[in-house]
């Protein structure tokens, strides 16, 4: 489902931010991708949700190697196979959180009412069936993320990414949101989480522990 | 590995209105501020366009009532420089001419004044000139009586005045009612009528109108005309204009001039028009300002909503979409500004046009223009902002700061 060979990132400085990185995720799986601030994790994230492009190496996602696909087509993935959770959530203000989810499948083309259908699905199935129509800016924080968390599963991806989740939580919702993952992941979606914190990536089926942008452990 | 096909990012068009009007949704205040400009610009172009076209129109209307065929044949100078003056006969000879279908003249008594009593001095003249008139002249003139008579066959023998409209005024003459009696040369005439004023002779309604064979036994007058007012048939005006000159003076054509009084009237709507473009400038002003104001907010979005940009990215958005994100949004305040500013403009000039007693005219091209000219200047004003948050990478845009 995700595949990195020898990927590097440089930035103009010069920087290695990512010095050789290789590793795969299966279908399926649910990962935490831990490190310490200023590991090159957020990198790492960027380059295999295809905000960024390597320096070099290869990158497969959904099985496409980014390196053949232009800017438009990248979009194209994102749009289609690849869903984002934020440690900022990033929800529209002044809109309903039926909207918002809904926002997921915007680019793909699909009719709103559609979209809507679906998002209040997905809504359901995160636990927030009650809330669809409050406005985003109304809802706590844990909520706000279980909205994020059902706008990236919105199209059904391929893969999702989540960096750092439960970063502006508390605990408990952090726990909650832990919950839903790996809920969500039984239920079949493959998830990737870039995490600082080990407590929640111990909570995860697999590690893969990256420091000064290399990889530790379990790639 | 791409044999996989994968479908393109797609934004419905009814997606991209949603999309763009949500930053002017959720910031009412600052998208009603910002299109003011434009409505303020807009308005001022489609009232000035308006009242200009209003006043044509009533112009117009004004022409049509009083007539185009109107010529007024009056001396011009010798060959040598000194007055001409028109040939006794030329009234009659003029009437001979077939498309001629009426002929007043006129001759002003250049020596009389007139005077409410003999208290004011005579150099008192108020500007006030006695004319010798026919009793066709109202009708030639397409004029009208404020109050009273006209001369008629009777009253031109006798010492008989019809007052023009600001003659009257001067005297302090408002009605004929109460009978009065002004003084001219040493003689009480009886003021018989006050005429309204004449659109197409300005230069009588000034005048005290007397007739003609009273003109000659008081003054001595030698019965050569000093205007004559010609209505000619509508179809043959342009065969006839040509023709009363050699008609009115056989033996010196060239001493004497024609002229159409509606022409003047024509040149005041041309003279209009000259404001109404500094008017228009103006109102061009007020635009760019207003589309300057509109490019300011958009950049302004543009770096608050960095973020917004960059999940859009996330979610598939293309450069593209994002541009069009933008400049949509750019279109929607200009265009509403517009709109806001073509009603209020056809309010305003529709008020003005009724205070005035024109015709309210709004031509349907000022509206589409107005409109068009609100979204060109929102187009230009949102395209380098919208470029701008095309060109963030994703990475850039989510980058918290």
């Amino acid at each position: 489902m995700l595949e990195l060979e020898d990927v590097t990132k440089e930035y103009p400085g010069p920087v290695l931010a990512l010095g050789g990185v290789s590793l795969s995720v299966r279908e399926g799986e649910l990962v935490a991708v831990v490190g310490p601030s200023g590991s090159g994790k957020s990198t790492l994230l960027q380059i295999m949700g295809t905000l960024d492009r390597p320096t070099a190496g290869v990158v497969r996602v959904a099985g496409f190697d980014v390196a053949e696909l232009g800017d438009a087509e990248l979009a194209a993935l994102r749009a289609h196979r690849i869903g984002f959770v934020f440690q900022q959530f990033f929800l529209l203000e002044g809109m309903s959180a039926l909207d918002n989810v809904a926002n997921g499948l915007l680019y793909a083309g699909l009719p709103a009412e559609e979209r809507r259908r679906l998002a209040s699905e997905t809504l359901e199935r995160v636990g927030l069936g009650r809330r669809m129509r409050h406005d985003a800016s109304k809802l706590s924080g844990g909520e706000r993320q279980r909205v994020a968390i059902a706008r990236a599963l919105l199209g059904r991806p391929a893969i999702v990414f989540a960096d750092e989740p439960t970063g502006n939580l508390d605990s408990r919702s952090s726990a909650e949101i832990v919950a839903l993952l790996r809920e969500l992941n039984r239920d079949g979606s493959t998830i990737v989480v870039i995490t600082h914190d080990h407590e929640i990536a111990d909570a995860m089926p697999r590690q893969i522990a990256i420091r000064d942008g290399l990889i530790e452990g379990g790639g | 590995m791409r044999a996989m096909s994968l479908p393109r990012s797609r934004l419905l068009p009814r997606d991209v209105l949603s999309v763009s009007s949500m930053g002017l949704r959720t910031r009412r205040l600052r998208a009603a501020l910002s299109a003011v400009g434009i409505a303020i610009g807009i308005a001022s172009m489609v009232a000035v366009l308006a009242l200009s076209e209003s006043s044509k129109a009533d112009l117009i209307a004004a022409l049509d009532k009083l007539g185009t065929n109107l010529l007024t044949v009056t001396p011009g100078q010798s060959f040598l420089g000194e007055d001409a003056k028109l040939p006794k006969p030329a009234p009659r000879m003029l009437r001979r001419l077939a498309a001629v279908e009426d002929v007043a003249a006129t001759a002003s008594v250049s020596s009389a004044t007139v005077r409410r009593s003999g208290y004011i001095p005579k150099e008192d003249t108020n500007g006030i000139g006695v004319v010798a008139a026919d009793p066709a002249l109202v009708r030639t003139l397409g004029g009208t009586l404020a109050d009273g008579a006209f001369l008629n066959s009777a009253t031109i023998h006798e010492p008989v005045v019809v007052l023009g409209a600001d003659a009257a005024a001067r005297l302090g003459i408002v009605s004929v009612a109460s009978r009065p009696l002004v003084l001219i040369d040493g003689r009480w005439f009886a003021v018989a009528g006050i005429l309204s004023p004449l659109a197409l002779a300005p230069e009588l309604d000034s005048a005290a109108l007397i007739g003609f064979p009273l003109a000659k036994k008081m003054f001595a007058v030698d019965g050569s005309a000093s205007a004559v007012y010609v209505r000619a048939s509508p179809d043959a005006m342009n065969a006839v204009r040509p023709l009363l000159g050699p008609q009115a003076n056989p033996e010196h054509p060239e001493e004497v001039q024609v002229s159409r009084p509606s022409d003047a009237l024509a040149a005041r709507v041309a003279a209009k028009s000259a404001f109404t473009a500094l008017f228009l400038g103006l109102g061009a002003v007020a635009l760019l300002v207003g589309g300057v104001g509109i490019a300011n907010v958009m950049v302004i979005a543009v770096l608050e909503r960095r973020s917004e940009i960059g999940l859009r990215r996330a979610l598939g958005a293309t450069r593209g979409h994002v541009r069009v994100q933008f400049v949509t949004e750019s279109l929607l305040l200009a265009g509403a500004g517009g709109l806001a500013g073509v009603l209020l403009g056809v309010v305003v000039s529709a008020a003005f046009a009724a205070s005035r007693g024109w015709p309210a005219v709004v031509p349907t091209s000022v509206v589409v223009a107005g409109i068009g000219s609100a979204l060109g200047i929102g187009a230009v004003a949102g395209l380098y902002p919208a470029m701008r948050a095309a060109r963030l990478s994703p990475t850039e845009a989510l980058r918290t700061v």
